[in-house]
């Protein structure tokens, strides 16, 4: 593996009273694609820019290679930046602009020439060598942005939300080939987004920010099948979440097998965990749209450890390779439903509107976010 | 068949509502130029005015060695003090486009125009002179014992003059830097640009348009300078505009003056035709719309990428 591995100790950062970060931890892997993840304003851009060198932090380390570098300057560090908006030098034309980091080194011409070749056909520009960045099209400009940042050889690329100003076709396109960049060259990425969906697709790792503190680190799998906290849950992809008491916890095999008393449900349910828990606990629990299953018919044989409902289909939403279900229950509380749709329909989805359905998951498919004794 | 009616009384409305500055310009820039310039191929009347018969006498006359050193100095003192004016007002133009308080700050650069520029010149020559306010001072604190020649010498003319132009400057400067994208500089020093690096590899070259105003701004009138050399320099600060004055008032040679009005004028026309094309140009680039994004999806394969060879 080349690149660096990052080391971010006790880092924080205010702006007045603003905490935009608070104590802030995270280690990042030598050559591990690692994104920083949450909503506008929870921190993930500062911590970035710190360690770029664009804003420093209050208190706190940030190691590079197990050296300090908040001593040094931007230009000192062995780290590049992708910027959000491209900042492509707007006189220069693109290959200046990617010859631009070793025209301040003062490389010998036919070096430089080879270099910038190879790193603008490594992004693909070799057509548009001469073109000024206003000639040039969103994507083509990030890509200048990318081969520009890469040429320096860094061994930690930053990409402050490369992606966000892009439409969405071109965004998957360039994703992809970001991470083909990544798998290629091997260095270590730090990737910024508020995007769940792209850090999900493409990081080793994610940490999940919000409010200036980092909630959850972890692969993309830990961090949608078992979210930190509540905010984590609703934050990474869609769910039902509920606040809950515990009724009982009972082992069973390796595991617990947990009745949860739901309020909203307006009755008990159970739910399967790894770790005992306290009866008269307050948790949050939460089951994925796409882990509860919807029928028209009353399932026959119901389980122990089949969680029932039935309803109204309030809302049906058909976006062809699935549909999405806000279903009512009797209470009144609305279920997010998703339903893939694996076969040929003939006369298109068989739940309509005003529907009466009935939803049903296994203990299994839920999942418990502990909550803090408050 | 609308829209084409439209356009066409837009376009007579539009002779119409420039007419006034059309005539303004004719009247009073356009007719006082070519008197000027048939002037200046006329004889010198004996009591002033001119008279036939047409000839190039004024321009035989320019030639004169003693105006050839006014001209060239006129040249360097221009130079010179457009130079340092540039140089303030660049870092000025900057803090002020990066401050929280750019209205406090353009307040600033304008309040001087509310009081007229001669009695700003006298509070100079108050400030610079033998008896002068920073004579004794720099007496009072003990530094000096002798009052320093600070008036009536080029160095008066060039501070003073630097003094009455670098508003001119410093506003073109800030309107340009206020629209430039600091983001760029932070993108300089991620790639490895030092501090002044960025500034001169980035900022200054982005930031051209602004920076040609302002040259024009103070170059143009600082040439035809004509009272602060009178007021503040000594009988070697003579400048062209004192020429000037002086051939339509003491030696009353009025087909001289004119060819000398005409050279300032053509230097000014040559600043203005440069800063035209100069701007023409930006705007030509800019206008180049963008493609439409069809290069930018690769197709099914990412080939080129993964074959690109390895990148250490």
């Amino acid at each position: 593996m080349k690149g660096f591995d990052v080391t971010v100790k006790d880092v924080s950062r205010a702006y007045g009273s603003f905490k935009a970060l608070d104590d802030v931890s995270i280690e990042i892997h030598k050559g591990e694609f690692f994104s920083l993840l949450g909503p506008s304003g929870c921190g993930k851009t500062t911590l970035l820019r710190i360690i770029a060198g664009f804003d420093s932090p209050d208190v706190g380390t940030v190691l590079l290679d197990g050296k300090d570098i908040l001593p040094l300057p931007p230009d000192r560090r062995q780290v590049n930046t992708v910027f959000q908006n491209y900042a492509l030098f707007p006189h220069l034309s693109v290959y200046e602009n990617v010859a631009f980091p070793l025209r301040l080194k003062k490389i010998q011409p036919t070096k430089l020439d080879t270099k910038v070749r190879e790193y603008l056909h490594l992004v693909q520009l070799d057509a548009h060598i001469d073109k000024k960045p206003s000639m040039l099209s969103g994507g083509q400009k990030q890509r200048v942005a990318i081969a520009r940042a890469l040429i320096n050889e860094p061994n930690v690329l930053l990409l402050d939300e490369p992606l966000s100003a892009l439409d969405a076709k071109l965004r998957q396109n360039l994703l992809v080939e970001l991470d083909h960049l990544h798998d290629q060259i091997g260095i270590t990425f730090i990737y910024v987004t508020h995007d769940q969906s792209e850090a999900l697709s493409v990081s080793d790792r994610i940490a999940v920010m919000n409010q200036g503190k980092v909630l959850q680190v972890g692969t993309p799998y830990e961090i949608y099948e078992s979210p930190a906290t509540d905010f984590v849950a609703r934050f990474i992809g869609e769910t039902n979440l509920f606040p809950a008491t515990v009724l009982s916890c009972n082992p069973y095999k390796e595991e617990y097998i947990v009745s949860l008393d739901i309020p909203e449900l307006g009755t008990s349910i159970m739910v399967t965990d790894y770790d005992p828990l306290q009866v008269g606990q307050k948790v949050s629990f939460t089951i994925r749209p796409e882990k509860i299953k919807i029928t028209t018919d009353e399932p026959r044989r119901v389980g122990k450890d089949i969680n029932l409902f039935s309803g109204i289909v309030e809302e049906p939403i058909y976006s062809g390779f699935q549909s999405k279900y806000y279903v009512s229950l009797s209470n009144g509380t609305v279920l997010k439903i998703i339903q893939q749709h694996n076969n040929y329909m003939d006369d298109g989805p068989d739940i309509a509107w005003k529907d009466n359905v009935f939803v049903s998951w296994s203990a299994e498919d839920g999942y418990i976010v502990e909550v803090v004794d408050s | 068949m609308n829209v084409k009616l439209t356009t066409v009384r837009e376009r007579r409305l539009g002779i119409t509502y420039s007419s006034p500055m059309g005539i303004w310009l004719t009247v009073f820039f356009m007719v006082p130029l070519l008197i000027i310039i048939a002037y200046s191929f006329l004889t010198k009347g004996l009591y002033g005015g001119v008279e036939f018969p047409i000839t190039f006498d004024a321009y035989l006359q320019m030639a004169n060695p003693n105006f050839m050193r006014v001209l060239l100095r006129t040249v360097w003192v221009t130079t010179l003090a457009t130079a340092l004016t540039i140089a303030l007002a660049l870092p000025c133009g900057y803090a002020m486009a990066r401050s929280k308080h750019q209205t406090l700050w353009l307040g600033m650069v304008i309040v001087p125009f509310w009081t007229n520029s001669l009695i700003r010149i006298y509070a100079w020559i108050a400030i610079l002179s033998s008896e002068g306010f920073l004579n004794e001072m720099l007496k009072a604190l003990g530094f000096i014992k002798e009052s320093l020649p600070l008036i009536y010498n080029q160095g008066a003319v060039t501070a003073v003059l630097i003094y009455m132009y670098i508003p001119f400057a410093i506003l073109p400067l800030f309107t340009t830097i206020d629209k430039f994208d600091f983001g760029l500089l932070e993108a300089a020093r991620d790639l490895g640009a030092t501090k002044p690096q960025a500034i001169f590899k980035v900022l200054m070259p982005n930031i051209r348009s602004g920076i040609i105003t302002s040259v024009i701004f103070t170059f143009i009138p600082i040439f035809g300078a004509y009272t602060v050399p009178l007021l503040v320099g000594g009988k070697d600060s003579y400048m062209i505009g004192n020429i000037i004055v002086d051939q339509v008032t003491k030696t009353r040679n009025w087909p001289l003056a004119s060819a000398f009005s005409l050279i300032i004028t053509l230097i000014s026309t040559l600043g203005v035709l440069w800063m035209m094309t100069s701007t023409a140009r930006e705007r030509a680039r800019i206008k180049q719309q963008p493609l439409k994004d069809r290069e930018d999806t690769l197709g099914p394969s990412h080939n080129g990428l993964t074959s690109a060879g390895r990148v250490s």
